[in-house]
């Protein structure tokens, strides 16, 4: 019998079932909670959503109504500090993936975005209030707000769009110098095409990042209640976030829902952006060249 | 040393030397490869071939740590005085590599990437003729105009290689430098592939590395032996075959036949 068990095997094999389950249920128990939250959401805010809750005013003190304002206010933030750190980012990005040299200062700049990503949101919140609304002189407004979310997001968009790039294989510059291209005509027509789907990964990433951030808002340009709507960047505004704080804590009477269809929608928008990212990253997959 | 008036050369170097780093690679170098013939450069690995090549259109420097010295002369002009304009070396000297390596696009957009840098979009009409006429001359097109618009690497590896010289050509080269060619595709392919090469060396002046002798012998007219960064023997290829001059040319391709 050359090939019958012997203890050892039956002890290995024992071990490969436990460990199998082990690593299956760490996997398992991390989806509980997010379920868990969802469905504890779906529950008590379900209630509360209806077409009229997207497209109406809070009223009554913040009582009842809906959350237009703050859903608007939202993507006022979003659309402006997006218009500020994609191009930034992506520029940084470039250079970082397809100029810099190993050298101190890119060593410096590269340090420096890691330290930016650690940095907590009510450090940038902090940072927001004293250098755009007060040093630069914005005021508190969608601009001063925007532009603390964009620092804030910077790290997330640089770092994933040099890792996009960085996919592109090398021997596609190569060809492409070869011909005759200079390092900006490659990077036009090779790298960028080719690392479009996981830049706008990062990008939604980062947008949905935004969606959820309060603290850094709160002190820059987003206020509890405005009995208007945002007209320009200069103007302040509600938000999705920072009323969900409003009705959860500082608005004693309102009914259990509010604040939970509050929170089911903030939630909504951001796992309606994460789904978008996942889908534009495997469209785009799809279509690469190689 | 084969002999030639300066007006017939393509390639005259000079006192060729290359360093990486700390490293000579390539030791005063004297070579005149003549216009419109295939010149093969043979000898064992690490001798310096590539690199040879590499310097030729300046792909070198890329690297940031490599120093050149001596004189390189191209059609009459030395491409590594100061007031040369890289893009123009590498339009006029194409490089094709070892491995098939066609841009991430299409096969028509591959064909059409170098002439675009330089002549910007171009009509449709252009266009056209001028990928039609690129696969003809590799003698391509018969066998996938019907696939312009798919992705080039999904084409065979042969199809690859053929489009990696075809697009080299809208740009009107003056000389061709193969890195091994063939050294990724079969037998077949290979022997494809040279017959290309042996049909454009009436209009294109080519230099090929290949470590095949079989295939240095059979497709090209003058044959240049380096070894360890030095060229050791260039003659006519059936000449340098029948009865190499050195000791070390005979031992070389005597060896790998064996
Ligand atoms: N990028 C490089 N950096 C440093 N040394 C290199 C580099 N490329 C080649 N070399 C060295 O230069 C010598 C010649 O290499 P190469 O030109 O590639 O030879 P061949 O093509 O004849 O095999 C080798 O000793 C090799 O190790
Ligand atoms: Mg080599």
């Amino acid at each position: 019998m050359k090939f019958s068990q012997t203890p050892l095997d039956q002890k290995n094999r024992r071990n490969e079932k436990l460990f199998r389950m082990l690593f299956m249920m760490m996997a398992v128990l991390l989806v509980l909670p997010v379920l868990a939250v969802l469905s504890v959401l779906i529950y008590k805010g379900g209630p509360a959503l209806s077409w009229d809750f997207f497209i109406t005013n809070p009223t009554q003190g913040m009582t009842a109504g809906g959350i237009w304002p703050a859903l608007v206010g939202t993507m006022w933030l979003v659309a402006v500090a997006l218009s500020v750190s994609v191009p930034l980012g992506v520029s940084a990005a470039i250079y970082l993936s397809e100029y810099a040299k190993d050298n101190w200062l890119t060593r410096v700049i590269n340090l420096a975005i890691i330290n930016l990503a650690g940095v907590p949101s009510i450090v940038h919140a902090l940072f927001g209030l004293g250098a755009f609304v007060l040093f630069f002189g914005l005021g508190k407004s969608i601009l001063a707000a925007s532009l603390t979310l964009a620092v804030m997001t910077l790290p997330e968009i640089i770092v994933t769009s040099r890792e996009a790039m960085q996919a592109v294989p090398r021997p596609f510059r190569e060809a492409s110098w070869s011909l005759g291209a200079t390092r900006w005509q490659t990077i036009r027509h090779i790298v960028l095409p080719n690392s479009g789907s996981g830049i706008l990964t990062g990008i939604i990433l980062g947008v949905s990042r935004t969606v959820g951030e309060t603290a850094p808002i709160m002190f820059t340009g987003a206020a509890f209640f405005l009995p208007y709507m945002p007209e320009t960047v200069w103007d302040q505004t509600m938000a999705m976030s920072l009323h969900l704080f409003v009705v959860a804590t500082q608005v004693p009477d309102a009914p259990e829902a509010l604040p939970f269809g509050v929170a089911l929608s903030l939630i909504a928008m951001v796992l309606t952006l994460n789904t978008l990212s996942i889908i534009f990253r495997t469209r785009l997959r799809r279509k690469k060249k190689w | 040393m084969v002999d030639a008036t300066t007006d017939s050369l393509a390639i005259r170097v000079r006192d060729l030397s290359l360093w990486y780093g700390d490293f000579q690679a390539l030791f005063n170098i004297d070579l005149d490869v003549k216009k419109g013939i295939v010149t093969s450069l043979i000898g064992p690995s690490g001798c310096g071939k590539s690199t040879f090549l590499r310097s030729v259109n300046r792909i070198t420097e890329r690297l940031g740590y490599v120093r050149t010295e001596g004189q390189i002369k191209v059609l009459g002009e030395n491409i590594l005085a100061d007031d040369v304009e890289l893009i123009q070396v590498r339009k006029k000297i194409g490089m094709v590599f070892q491995r098939p390596n066609p841009l991430p696009l299409t096969v028509r957009e591959n064909v059409l990437f170098a002439w675009r840098l330089v002549h910007g979009k171009g009509t449709k009409e252009q266009t056209d003729e001028i990928v039609e006429q690129s696969l003809q001359q590799v003698l391509l097109w018969d066998r996938i105009k019907d696939r312009l618009g798919d992705v080039a690497t999904s084409l065979a590896l042969e199809e690859q290689q053929k489009l990696c010289i075809a697009r080299l050509l809208p740009v009107q080269p003056e000389v061709l430098l193969m890195d091994e060619p063939c050294s990724a595709l079969d037998p077949a392919a290979t022997a494809a592939v040279e017959e290309l090469i042996w049909k454009l060396r009436e209009q294109y002046t080519i230099m090929i590395v290949t470590h095949n002798m079989a295939q240095a012998r059979r497709a090209s007219d003058e044959c240049v032996f380096m070894l360890m960064g030095k060229i050791i023997e260039h003659r006519p290829t059936d000449e340098m075959f029948l009865a190499p001059e050195h000791q070390e040319t005979a031992d070389y391709i005597e060896g790998r036949y064996g």
